[in-house]
């Protein structure tokens, strides 16, 4: 046990279209047709993701949020395979998927009550196609995978017509992998050639532990033993989590089946905010991955390659400011929970003897409001 | 000897337990170099070594699996789940293979296991990160489930469950992790006997883990009205303590049981049925229950009214005494 067994494969070939420098490169499986003006949108959602994170990281120093669970790194994993999903299509995420809530039109502010502790969740699935945060490592992995029969029974699978055909993506992490749920997800995908695609961002890191406690090949290859295919991309580039998480939605919608798409990233924050990454691993290693940050590159692209004029770079920013303001704002706005809500929504149906709880509770609550007023 | 805070004495304990039986292992997620997102483990690891000390692949019906496997190999496995909310993927390991094996095998096979975990809210955390659970293992035959309150017993009570050949669900209330330091007791207390932590006439307060602290609470506010509350630590939730619990509502006639887990089906309830077939005589009023309410763990900004509280329990010491 001593000797750990440490990944034993060489480094495997990973899609990439945009390298580090801000180069495109081609790829003959991926060819992506993308305009420069494209790219800027990605580059506009790229840059108000991370300014969603660090607004919410500073939230949570001055005590407005409880924790934070930071994307800082992963943006262009989420932001390729948000930016991949139809409208109809439906997200299943994990609690640090903010860039792909962006990119499905969730307010920000709809995100924040969980950390905040105003609400366990709160919002609508349906309006955007995007599930509420789930917490419990791997679960939904499932519940993508059941959505997806859903979507089989429903025939809105392989009918051709791009207004009908659905897929579904589920997003974990390199830890979730080791879930018997994510496990169990697989097999039921594979049995049923659902139309799912498994998204899983390898940050190399589940808290403390690092990716090789988890498993001795890259996760990708996990797929071929379940049957259906897996890739690994260059997780900090945007195009490349565009470019095969487009093609994998496809073939889902195609009635092809499912895909495991490995985002091989890097988690440059803490776990949260209540960690300390001293204690696993070393500084060095985010300075290896800051040279591969996932916003630079397309920066470097955008100005040297396109014609994207200076003014949008400013009214970025302008807009970056608005969106940092409406997220401090919007955050200490948020109501409180009334003693009444906790009740509501337990049963479709309450109880009578829940009714009374409420009330008591209510009743409670008030009395010390008044005591202390 | 110096005054230690819980998580500390925890450490300790798994430390001297380690150092008193090679076949004592500990295992979870992140129990190695981080020593635990609550540092019960910090250092553990570099000592005892890698294989004795693992950080587990993320998977909780993996952890509890293999600790069954490795009891079979005569092993004494420390699992570690990392917050009460996560038990659920171990949960079919737990009931249907920790609990039944020793009597599967017509007792051939023992399950010395003790599965620690942090339970209990009050920190201000996320969902799934606050609950107590322990009910549903005390509904289990087969498993024991204790509860630690401070340091010294979380020292003793840790390396006590380590030593036991059944397998025991320990529970370790996290709001108390780096709360109060205080001395260790030079001997341990039987295991699965119940302790008071503050003797009194008029009404019997029953706890376990957080809410010994909030009942000690309770009880020195009433004293200042004049009323001398009784508490008594429960420590071992199953078995039960019976005989102390019954001793003291002989002389109190009245008492009320607080827990943070849900109102209904849980602890305070079968403590209130066995009180009634026990000491039905004795009892001046009905037995109360001060508890977590029958919904979901709330929204963090709203934990602090709806788990028991001073209030709440001065308010149910009031009502048993209006009997
Ligand atoms: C079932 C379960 N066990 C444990 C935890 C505690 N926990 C929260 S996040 C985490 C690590 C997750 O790592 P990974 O899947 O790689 O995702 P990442 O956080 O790196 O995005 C753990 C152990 C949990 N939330 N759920």
């Amino acid at each position: 046990m001593t000797e750990h067994v440490r990944a034993v494969q060489p480094e495997p070939d990973m899609v990439q279209l945009l390298t580090p420098e801000g180069q495109r490169v081609e790829h003959p499986d991926y060819p992506l047709d993308i305009t420069d003006e494209q790219i800027a949108a990605l580059y506009r959602d790229l840059v108000l993701v991370r300014r969603i994170d660090t607004e919410a990281i500073a939230l949570q120093r001055q005590g407005e949020l409880g924790l934070w669970a930071s994307l800082l790194g992963q943006e262009a994993a989420q932001v390729g395979a948000g930016r991949a999903l139809r409208k109809h299509d439906m997200a299943f995420p994990t609690y640090r998927e903010h860039g792909v809530a962006w990119c499905r039109d969730v307010d920000p502010m709809s995100l924040l009550g969980l950390f905040r502790g105003t609400n366990l969740g709160g919002f609508n699935p349906h309006e955007h196609n995007f599930n509420m945060y789930t917490i419990v490592i791997g679960a939904q992995t499932l519940h993508a995978t059941g959505y997806a029969m859903g979507v089989v029974r429903d025939g809105a699978v392989g009918t051709g017509d791009p207004e009908r055909d659905t897929a579904v993506l589920a997003f974990f992490g390199d830890g979730a992998s080791s879930q018997g749920d994510v496990n169990e997800a697989f097999v039921f995908a594979a049995a049923g050639n659902l139309p799912v695609v498994f998204f899983c961002q390898n940050n190399q890191w589940a808290i403390s532990e690092p990716v090789t406690t988890q498993s001795r090949v890259p996760l990708y290859k996990r797929a071929s033993g379940f049957g259906f295919p897996g890739m690994r991309i260059d997780g900090n580039d945007v195009l490349a989590s565009l470019a095969v998480t487009r093609k994998a939605l496809d073939d889902a919608r195609n009635a092809q089946g499912p895909t495991l798409i490995e985002a091989f990233t890097y988690r440059m924050n803490p776990h949260t905010t209540n960690d300390d990454t001293r204690r696993y691993r070393l500084g060095s290693e985010a300075e290896t991955w800051k040279l591969k940050d996932p916003i630079a590159r397309v920066k470097a692209y955008l100005l040297r390659e396109a014609k994207i004029s200076a003014d949008f770079f400013t009214d970025l920013e302008q807009e970056s400011k608005r969106l940092a303001e409406h997220i401090r704002a919007g955050c200490r706005a948020l109501p409180d929970p009334t003693p009444e809500s906790v009740f509501e929504h337990v049963h479709v149906d309450m109880p009578n003897e829940l009714r009374e709880q409420r009330d008591d509770f209510a009743a409670f609550v008030s009395s010390i409001e008044e005591v202390s007023a | 000897m110096t005054a230690l805070t819980m998580a500390k004495a925890l450490n300790e304990g798994l430390r001297k337990a380690m150092e008193d039986d090679p076949k004592v292992l500990i295992m979870g997620e992140d129990v190695g170099k981080l020593g635990g997102v609550f540092r019960v483990t910090d250092g553990l690891q570099k000592d005892f070594g890698e294989d004795r000390v693992i950080d587990t692949p993320l998977a909780e019906s993996g952890i509890i699996g293999t600790a069954v496997g490795l009891a079979i190999r005569g092993y004494r496995p420390v699992c570690e789940i990392q917050f009460d909310g996560f038990v659920f993927p171990g949960f079919d390991q737990i009931v249907s293979q920790v609990a039944k094996m020793y009597n599967r095998s017509a007792g051939l096979v023992r399950m010395p296991i003790t599965i620690r975990i942090p339970f209990g809210g009050g920190i201000g955390a996320v969902e799934h990160h606050s609950e107590s659970p322990e009910a549903y293992f005390a509904h289990t035959a087969g498993l024991k489930v204790v509860a630690c309150s401070n340091p010294s017993d979380a020292y003793w009570m840790i390396q006590q469950s380590i030593a036991s050949d059944d397998p025991i669900v320990f529970f370790e209330p996290k709001r108390r992790y780096h709360a109060a330091k205080s001395e260790l007791d030079p001997e341990p207390y039987p295991l699965h006997q119940a302790r008071v932590v503050r003797p009194g006439r008029d009404v019997t307060l029953l706890a376990y883990g957080p809410m010994v602290a909030m009942a000690l609470e309770s009880a020195a506010a009433a004293a200042e009205d004049g009323r001398e509350l009784e508490v008594i630590d429960l420590r071992s939730i199953s078995p039960l303590d019976m005989p102390s619990v019954i001793e003291s509502v002989e002389r109190t006639g009245r008492l009320i049981v607080v827990h943070e887990a849900p109102h209904s089906f849980g602890v305070g309830a079968e403590i209130a049925a066995r009180v009634q077939e026990q000491a039905f005589y004795s009892l001046e009023a009905p037995v109360l229950r001060v508890s977590g309410y029958d919904t979901p763990y709330p929204p963090s900004r709203l934990e602090n009214e709806w788990l028991p509280n001073i209030d709440r329990i001065l308010d149910a010491v009031e009502q048993s005494l209006g009997y």
